[in-house]
């Protein structure tokens, strides 16, 4: 390569010389089709079978092969690039593939079972092993307990944010606080759910019903909206607040008219991510608030006797326990119908906390 | 907190011009003081769930531990409503450690792909909305999950699973003796789940950690000559490590904590066996689900001391992983 630089002008000095040797831009996909065509040849000549099969072994044979030519003609370094370029590829298809099947193969099996009757009557009186019944008493359940777990977590968590932004500032017990935070976010939802029943049922002697299983739900979405929260606070710039000091603002007044409206799309967003999270709970739920076949507008117990409701969680799983050893009884098709429903509303409450993101950005 | 306090220097009325001692007195109001005690309750609500969470159940756990007749460690089987009263944590323990050490072992080379793929490879105006794709598997139900495992994946796991027991059977691990059952309902399925379950989370924190690498050791090994993959393995992943590791660790803490998922997918027996790919087992999660309804006096106080079992490990492994990411924030 030396002599070119030293022999010649500007333009001697071609691409080919100076950039090692590259596989031209149609290998990827001529490689693809040549792993393909063996791989059907392996399957007629050795009888393995199956789809996924088909696809795993030839896309091993693509990154052997593609691996192989990039060796010999390219080099080590810029094989082993592209070996792990594919293999990263490869995660990420792999990441997305089980998405798409869970939500297809939802798709599939409850889209027929979803009708106006569906999702407006409940279950009472109806045959676990008959067709007919529906769900509305189980969204109302979830959206009782859900509304009253935010009703308390949001306010709690927001002030808890305020007070690890504005007024902890490092301080030992904010630190604390902080990293409990953080170890909150992973109790698990049952022990979530045992302490409520240990403290609500067994201690104070209330009976299930939809408020205790609230209670555990709170206990979940706490930390999520005090992290969210505390990330939107942080993002408040400070020139806001010190403007608000130089004209004699109090400093709660300046949190509650300044801070919190700077950043209410955020705070929103994360409440709302919180709110997702723990709609799809059902651990809990079964040993909190119980099952119901009927309808039940009151979440609440008064006295010792149980007051149980149903929630969509745990409509879907107690369908499901009718359902297993026969994926195409009534109740499988119930369950599927329900947790398509699930989905959807969880689906939707992201979809909407992810465009108030969108439009209501803290304003910098 | 060094200002003096309100006192009685709080009146402007007397004087027209207030001196600057006055003006710094007068910097918390009663409005304040109000407002930052709620908030300061408001954070140490945190601290008080925790801790009651713990002392609620210990209190309730200790009766049914001391009526326990054999050894609560040792013990696989539970029989806790019996005369005598028997019951142990042996194979919970047991499967809750292999179906969440599996669900890890599958779930962090995947998640860490994803990673690296949305910050170095995909296309920059893609990346957003990929990051919001993988989210999504955060966002579907536990029980979802559990139904989708067991009419989907579980017939579908039969195929593999002996392919592993003709070729990998020698290791034990794999050994797999057909019991002319349709579905795959072992530890190995729910540890598929299980790591689809904690993709989410290990790779949201992977892209996180990833994203704050310094620019310029991106920018300077690219410069060099370097390939991707050299500039990911000399300036990403060093950097990156701290984070990785702690995000595995709650990944994984999700996973030992995970209930239905675990509760329906895997068929409940009371034993412990090497061979991962057979059918049966029990969790602690998955044991509470399935025995609640039918529990006793010392039954449920038994529950409650598994459940404070959970509770012990998930912390343990929760506070491991906060430690070495603050350790890694304040380097």
């Amino acid at each position: 390569m030396t002599q070119t630089i030293t022999v010649g002008s500007p333009d001697d000095v071609s691409a080919s010389t100076l950039s090692g040797r590259k596989l031209p831009g149609y290998t990827v996909p001529a490689l693809a089709v040549a792993a393909a065509a063996v791989t059907a040849l392996l399957f007629a000549v050795t009888g393995l079978q199956g789809r996924a099969d088909f696809v795993v072994v030839a896309v091993l044979l693509l990154v052997a092969g593609l691996t192989a030519l990039s060796f010999a003609v390219e080099g080590r370094r810029q094989a082993k690039d592209r070996l792990f370029t594919t293999l990263v590829m490869a995660a990420f298809v792999l990441a997305v593939t089980p998405l798409l099947l869970i939500i297809g193969f939802a798709v599939k099996r409850g889209a027929g079972s979803i009708t106006g009757k569906f999702l407006t009557v409940s279950m009472f009186r109806v045959d676990t092993d008959e067709p007919g019944g529906g769900i509305y008493h189980a969204i109302v359940g979830t959206l009782e307990q859900s509304l009253l777990a935010t009703l308390i977590a949001a306010p709690l968590g927001i002030l808890a944010a305020v007070y690890l932004v504005e007024y902890g500032g490092g301080r030992p017990f904010a630190r604390l606080v902080s990293f409990f935070v953080d170890v909150m976010t992973g109790v698990p939802s049952i022990v979530a759910g045992l302490f409520v029943y240990t403290a609500w049922i067994l201690v104070l002697g209330f009976g299930k019903s939809g408020f205790a299983g609230s209670l555990a739900l709170l206990i979940l979405m706490l930390p999520v909206v005090i992290r969210s929260t505390e990330e939107m606070l942080k993002l408040v710039p400070n020139e806001l607040r010190e403007a608000s000091y130089a004209l004699g603002v109090p400093k709660w007044r300046t949190i509650l008219r300044i801070v919190l409206p700077t950043a209410l799309g955020g705070i929103v967003t994360g409440v709302m991510l919180g709110v997702a999270r723990i709609m799809g709970e059902t651990a809990p739920l079964l040993l909190l608030v119980g099952i119901n076949e009927k309808i039940q507008y009151s979440p609440f117990a008064f006295g010792k006797n149980p007051h149980p409701q149903e929630s969509l969680p745990t409509y879907v799983y107690e369908q499901f326990r009718d359902a297993v050893g026969n994926p195409d009884s009534p109740a499988a098709h119930r369950a599927w119908g329900a947790a398509l429903t699930l989905i959807i509303i969880i689906g939707l409450l992201n979809a909407l906390a992810r465009l108030i993101a969108r439009f209501a950005r803290v304003r910098t | 907190m060094s200002q003096p306090t309100i006192g009685g220097s709080s009146t402007p009325s007397t004087t027209p011009l207030p001196r600057a001692s006055d003006i710094s007195g007068s910097a918390i109001r009663p409005g304040d003081r109000v407002f930052r005690g709620i908030s300061i309750a408001a954070g140490a609500t945190v601290l008080a769930v925790m801790a009651a969470i713990a002392a609620f159940l210990v209190y309730k756990a200790s009766p049914a531990l001391r009526a326990d007749t054999v050894n609560f460690l040792t013990f696989k089987q539970w029989f806790p409503d019996e005369t005598p009263s028997q019951f142990g944590i042996a194979a919970m323990l047991f499967h809750t450690l292999v179906t969440g050490l599996l669900a890890m072992l599958i779930a962090v080379p995947v998640a860490l792909g994803i990673a690296l793929f949305i910050n170095y490879y995909a296309p920059r105006r893609l990346s957003g909305g990929l990051g919001y794709l993988v989210d999504l598997l955060a966002a579907v139900p536990s029980v979802i999950y559990g139904l989708w495992g067991y009419f989907f994946l579980a017939p579908q796991m039969t195929g593999l699973v002996r392919w592993l027991d003709n070729y990998f059977g020698w290791t034990v691990i794999f050994n797999y003796r057909p019991e002319n059952r349709p579905n795959n309902l072992s530890d190995f399925t729910a540890g598929v789940v299980l790591a689809i379950m904690i993709l989410p989370i290990i790779s949201a924190i992977s892209r996180e950690v990833f994203r704050q690498v310094p620019r310029d050791q991106v920018e300077a090994a690219l410069a060099l000559g370097a390939t991707r993959w050299e500039m990911i393995r000399t300036a990403v992943l060093p950097f990156g490590r701290g984070g990785v590791v702690s995000a595995s660790i709650l990944g994984l803490g999700r996973a030992l904590g995970e209930t239905l998922a675990v509760t329906i997918v895997l068929s409940s027996a009371y034993g412990i066996s090497a061979h991962i790919t057979e059918n049966g087992g029990v969790t602690f999660a998955s044991n509470i689900a399935l025995k609640y309804g039918e529990a006793g006096t010392i039954g449920t106080g038994a529950l409650i001391a598994a459940g404070l079992c959970l509770f012990i490990i998930t912390l343990a492994v929760n506070f491991s992983a906060q430690l070495i990411i603050r350790r890694q924030k304040g380097a």
